[in-house]
């Protein structure tokens, strides 16, 4: 099956001489769920943006669908839906009429035009306000009403550049629901996010992108396999003045009711257990420490940076 | 995308620019027609009536073409220079950036905003002309197609403006400091025939005074210059600015990095 998404040694040198993309190759499938994922200003919305022909790209091709962009843009952005980071509509313009301009905008007739942004508007909650301008949307309101527009010609990837930044956690949740929903439904997702939390629940794939380089590329399942140690806060019921000693396992104390305890992978919850249980300390309930993805995040980006450093040295 | 296809993203992009000047008509439509209203009463009322003929015709007569040029040459320019500069910096314009519809629809339908803005002024104030001259048609044709190609040009114009404008003062530059001038000084007030010679063959540099003039031929049937010759300059010009602001989309010059 053709990739729904292929990327290859793509650079771009931004007109100050900044090289925001260092040659990346990435691949997505059809259907997947894909995150893209990078602290601020690796190279995330410079890539998607060369993708839907926001940024000229200095080097390398991009295939939508197997479409090269260089040879039949139009047929390849007509199967993209793309959801900014940046607002960018016209602020006096009302809900309705953007949503059906933009169908407008793909030959899509008008009195269909207006059915489809009906359809799109009421999934996301915006129908009581079609006739409201954009700039009386809230926050949240207005990365629906982006994604809205970006629906209304029914592509087969939705490209989204941080679609829940600045949305509160219940809407978020909500926005969640409707991305697997169309998911299931078979469009292929992309997103760019900086809540680790969200890539965790969402999506099947992920890339890693620091400085305008791809640092890791590979499944969730896998990803999450490479993390060495998950760390567990742990309150007891009665309380000690110091952690308890488990024979091979690490642990540290917090506070006189609760402390830490660090898992290696191939060790086994139970074996923890079993010797508090022998040493009579009851556990009234258990958390993880954080996310384990975001720390995960943290040591690939920092790894990044310390062979940089290292470089340097050298 | 087909035929068909093209064109509903051409109508879609008309349909949203003259919507846009309908709902802020206040700042679109209503000034023109007040600003002319003015010119009438005191150029060609009150002081027209003190000069006497002007190439035949009274001093009305022969401003009233000149005064309906003049609006339809500001109007279709600045429809489009603020309208897609707007775009450019609300990037609203990325919604046309991200879809099929190739530059040369995105760049004709503007355009042909700007024209429908620039022929709706036009309309207004020679509706209001009325109220103080009577309006024979010379040739019919001729007025009509020297008012298109005009508008058209123009609005090619505000284009241009405003792929190279990176501010909001930079669209106000052009229209102050070039149109202005060259449309005060294309006739629109006087007759080429009372400056010398010299200061005469300046003006022919002066695009405008081709439509002008034109225009008042359409109207009148008189005119200082030749209008077979004025009909093939403007549409040479419009095909020289065409081309450009299409290179200038397909470069994406101030709108994609
Ligand atoms: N128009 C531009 N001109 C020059 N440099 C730019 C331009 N746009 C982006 N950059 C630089 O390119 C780099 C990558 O930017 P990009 O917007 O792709 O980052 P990002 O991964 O999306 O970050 P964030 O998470 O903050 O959105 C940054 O260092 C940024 O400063
Ligand atoms: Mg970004």
């Amino acid at each position: 099956m053709t990739q729904a998404l292929s990327i290859r040694g793509l650079k771009k040198v931004y007109h100050n001489g900044f090289e925001a993309l260092k040659g990346i190759d990435l691949d997505v499938e059809q259907g997947d769920f894909f995150a893209l994922l990078g602290p601020n200003g690796a190279g995330k919305s410079t890539t998607l943006g060369i993708v839907s022909s926001l940024v000229n790209k200095s080097a390398g091709s991009v295939k939508i669908l197997g479409v090269d962009i260089d040879q039949d843009f139009s047929k390849a952005k007509r199967a993209l839906g793309v959801v900014p980071q940046e607002f960018n509509f016209n602020q006096f313009e009302k809900v309705y009429d953007i949503v059906v301009c933009q169908a407008g905008y793909y030959g899509i007739p008008r009195v269909e035009a207006k059915q489809r942004a009906e359809h799109y508007l009421k999934e996301l909650g915006l129908w009581d306000k079609r006739h409201s301008a954009a700039r009386m949307l809230s926050g949240g309101m207005k990365r629906r009403l982006m994604i809205a527009r970006a629906l209304v010609h029914d592509p087969k990837i939705l490209i989204l550049d941080e679609p829940t930044a600045g949305v509160d956690i219940e809407l978020r949740r909500s926005m969640w629901e409707f991305m697997k929903k169309i998911n299931a439904q078979g469009t292929t997702i992309i997103l760019t996010t900086h809540y680790l939390e969200e890539a965790e629940n969402l999506c099947r794939n992920i890339a890693i992108i620091d400085k305008g380089e791809i640092v890791q590329n590979t499944n969730m399942k896998s990803l999450l396999q490479q993390l060495n140690t998950e760390t567990f806060i742990l309150d007891i019921q009665t309380p000690l003045s110091k952690a308890p000693e488990l024979n091979g396992f690490q642990t540290q104390w917090l506070d006189s009711n609760s402390f830490e305890l660090q898992m290696q992978r191939g060790q086994h919850l139970n074996d923890a257990f079993a010797l508090l249980t022998h040493q009579g300390i009851q556990i009234s309930s258990m958390r993880t420490k954080s996310n384990r993805l975001e720390e995960l995040f943290v040591e690939l980006v920092e790894k990044d940076r310390q062979q940089d450093k290292n470089k340097v040295a050298v | 995308m087909t035929m068909q296809e093209y064109f509903i993203a051409f109508s879609t992009i008309i349909h949203k620019e003259i919507n846009r000047f309908t709902r802020i008509w206040a700042q679109t439509l209503l000034p023109p027609a007040i600003t002319m209203t003015l010119y009438f009463v005191i150029f060609g009322n009150l002081i027209g009536s003190r000069i006497g003929e002007m190439g035949g015709f009274t001093y009305m007569q022969f401003i009233v073409p000149g005064l309906i040029m003049m609006s339809v040459i500001t109007n279709s320019y600045s429809n489009v220079v603020s309208s897609f500069y707007g775009a450019k910096f609300q990037r609203s314009i990325e919604e046309l950036l991200v879809s099929p519809t190739p530059n040369w629809v995105i760049l004709s339908g503007f355009v042909l905003g700007g024209v429908a803005r620039g022929l709706t002024v036009g309309a207004i104030v020679t509706c209001l002309s009325l109220f103080f001259t009577d309006l024979h048609l010379h040739n019919v044709w001729i007025t009509v197609l020297v008012v298109l190609m005009t508008s058209i040009l123009f609005a090619l114009g505000g284009f241009i403006n405003a792929m190279f404008a990176r501010s909001f003062d930079d669209i106000s530059i052009v229209p102050t400091f070039i149109l202005t001038p060259l449309t005060y000084l294309g006739g629109v007030f006087y007759s080429i025939s009372l400056l010398p010679e010299f200061w005469q063959n300046v003006s022919m540099l002066n695009p405008i005074l081709y439509m002008v003039n034109t225009f008042r031929y359409g109207i009148l049937g008189v005119s200082d210059i030749d209008v077979v010759y004025a009909l093939l300059t403007v549409m040479g010009f419009i095909v020289a600015m065409f081309s450009l602001a299409l290179w200038l989309l397909n470069n994406g010059k101030g709108i994609r990095s």
